[in-house]
């Protein structure tokens, strides 16, 4: 008992640790951008007190981190300490304060952008992952029960061009087919129910591709256990033995991958989202925050994307430990 | 190797072939811009037709492919030279140098979704060839490390192991003549999976707008320019050609490390 308390202690203190070290990284990320962010958003036209008051109002005229070593006039380097005073320490608190600082260009809160856009992404996600799943376990089982034939090797290539097309080539040519072509649905936005339908399809096809190899493999490996050969000799129809008996085990290492593939998902949203306009975290990321250079927007979408990607992989591991002993145990 | 991965190293071979003699393969300029010969269909003049602006598509593919390779071979070999580095550091010395390597630093990178980490960089250093490349090396490097490590702490039990230390050797001559040269073969499955990943970031971070930036001809670039809705009905193949371009030569990349792997674990050759 003292065993597993001192190991749950130390799983949760490596993850505050993970977590402090990527918002630090993202607090400091600002520091990268060439030059001054100050010119570098109102442009070279600003006046000297137009970006004085924005460096003001943004705390950019306060030193980055607690010291640093700035050049005298001789060109020689030398330690500063800054204090507590700094930006780091300034975003650290407003972040635990749940301020995410306020748009470059908008003015609006990045919190409240974020909220606003956060359930779009989500919903997409959740809704290509089922669509992952749904063409996914029904090809890997036939694949895995059919191995070596032809059925077989066309669900493989299938899958393969899955993995290989990205979605910047599948979403556009769907556009291509059924907005264009056919006209079945818009080519974009999100006001109507079927709007998911294109994006989603394009942001689970890389997924379902993954899962249908590893439910395919997962299969495979389970009809050469002993409990299937116990299961035929009773007499159970094959049906039963894969559907009952192979797919209830051979879905724990899929799960696993769902978890982990959930987050992955959130990141490339943000590929998918640009090519149908879907109004997600990824847009704002990359239309608000990139194209107008809002840096303070790009800081609070990587953060956000970031925490969630944390969060659902450490939920999975958790449920993955619950679900299999063995795991426990090692 | 299986069948699969002979056609995987086929196509690749014309991809390298198509980049290093692409001026000599096309005559046309990549840039040339002229509205009056725009969306035309594939002919004999221009094979994949022309685009939006009337530049010659099959121009723009074959030097679009000098873009995708040279990405991929620098992002992998500064990748997995570093990998390998801070893996085998760690799985051969242990102790706090793997708590704090493998326990940490790994865990830390594995914590950020790698395509967001690439865009985020990117976003914050300003668009560029070199520097999406320096993008993508810093997301790469910690697959081959985790690989490595792994390998390592294999291999370094191993009895030739042993008796090399017991003959005196040091801790470098161990690390690099004996046991590194026995803990390297998953890398170069890593690595042809690695190049296949390098071409998709690449386009995926210029389709973005954050690589090389326009009129260049990289394939994600192009991508990005044809799929607005007039060029979608006026001239599909300005998607079809870069899009067929890069699902090639990353299935190429992708059969070859599945052959690969296949061939170097015996287990999974009768799958």
């Amino acid at each position: 008992m003292k065993r597993k308390i001192f190991g749950l202690l130390r799983r949760v203190a490596m993850l505050v640790l993970v977590a402090w070290t990527v918002v630090s990284l993202v607090t400091l990320l600002v520091e990268l951008v060439p030059g001054d962010p100050a010119v570098a958003v109102l442009g070279e036209q600003a006046t000297p007190d137009q970006l004085e008051q924005f460096r003001q109002k943004h705390g950019l005229d306060r030193p980055p981190f607690f010291f640093s070593f700035p050049e005298d006039e001789n060109g020689s380097r030398h330690f500063r300490w800054f204090g507590w005073h700094n930006r780091y320490t300034d975003y650290w608190t407003a972040i635990l304060n749940g301020d995410l600082g306020r748009s470059f260009r908008t003015d609006r809160p990045v919190v409240d952008l974020i909220w606003e856009r956060y359930p779009a992404t989500i919903e997409l996600a959740v809704v290509a992952l089922l669509i992952a799943v749904t063409i996914a376990i029904p090809l890997g089982v036939i694949a895995g029960k059919k191995r070596g034939t032809l059925t077989d090797n066309a669900v493989s290539v299938f899958a393969l061009l899955g993995i290989s097309l990205p979605s910047f080539v599948i979403g556009p040519m769907l556009v291509y087919v059924f907005a264009v072509k056919l006209r079945w649905l818009s080519p974009s936005g999100r006001f109507d129910w079927s709007d998911i339908i294109l994006p989603a399809f394009t942001l689970g096809a890389a997924l379902s591709a993954i899962l249908t190899r590893m439910v395919r493999s997962s299969v495979i490996e389970e009809l050469g256990e002993d409990y299937v050969r116990t299961a035929r000799a009773k007499g159970l129809s094959e049906r039963k033995v894969v559907y009952k008996h192979v797919l209830k085990n051979g879905l724990i290492p899929v799960v696993t991958i769902l978890g982990l593939q959930l987050g992955i998902l959130l990141a490339g949203a943000i590929i998918t989202e640009k090519i149908f306009g879907w109004p997600g975290l990824g847009l704002l990321l990359v239309e608000d925050g990139i194209g107008k250079r809002d840096y303070r927007i790009v800081q609070g979408c990587v953060l956000a994307i970031s925490v969630t990607y944390i969060a659902a992989n450490s939920l999975t591991d958790m449920i993955y430990r619950w679900l299999d002993p063995r795991i426990r145990v090692s | 190797m299986n069948r699969l991965s002979i056609i995987g190293i086929g196509i690749v071979a014309v991809v390298l072939i198509v980049a290093i003699f692409a001026p000599w393969i096309t005559t046309q300029d990549v840039g040339a811009t002229n509205l009056s010969i725009r969306y035309l269909p594939p002919t004999a003049a221009h094979w994949f037709g022309t685009d939006s602006t009337g530049r010659d598509i099959f121009a723009r593919v074959v030097f679009g492919a000098r873009i995708s390779l040279r990405v991929g071979i620098v992002v992998v070999s500064v990748s997995a030279i570093v990998g390998t580095l801070l893996g085998a550091l760690a799985g051969y010395y242990g102790g706090w140098i793997d708590r704090v390597l493998s326990g940490y630093v790994f865990n830390v990178f594995l914590a950020f979704p790698g395509l967001l980490l690439a865009i985020a960089l990117v976003a914050f250093l300003g668009a560029g060839l070199n520097k999406l490349i320096f993008a993508l090396c810093i997301i790469g490097w910690v697959g081959y490390a985790r690989l490595i490590r792994g390998q390592v702490l294999k291999v370094r039990e191993y009895d030739f192991v042993q008796a090399a230390r017991a003959l005196g050797a040091g801790d470098a001559r161990i690390l690099f003549v004996h046991i590194l040269p026995n803990a390297i073969q998953p890398l170069i499955v890593q690595a042809s999976l690695g190049m296949a990943g390098a071409v998709l970031s690449e386009a995926s971070l210029s389709f973005l707008g954050l690589g090389v930036p326009p009129p260049a001809p990289s394939w994600g670039v192009m991508i990005e320019e044809a799929r607005d809705l007039s060029t979608l009905q006026n001239a599909p193949h300005a998607l079809i050609f870069p899009g067929l371009a890069i699902a090639l030569t990353v299935l190429a990349f992708n059969f070859i490390g599945d052959g690969l792997r296949e061939y170097l674990d015996p287990r999974q050759r009768k799958r």
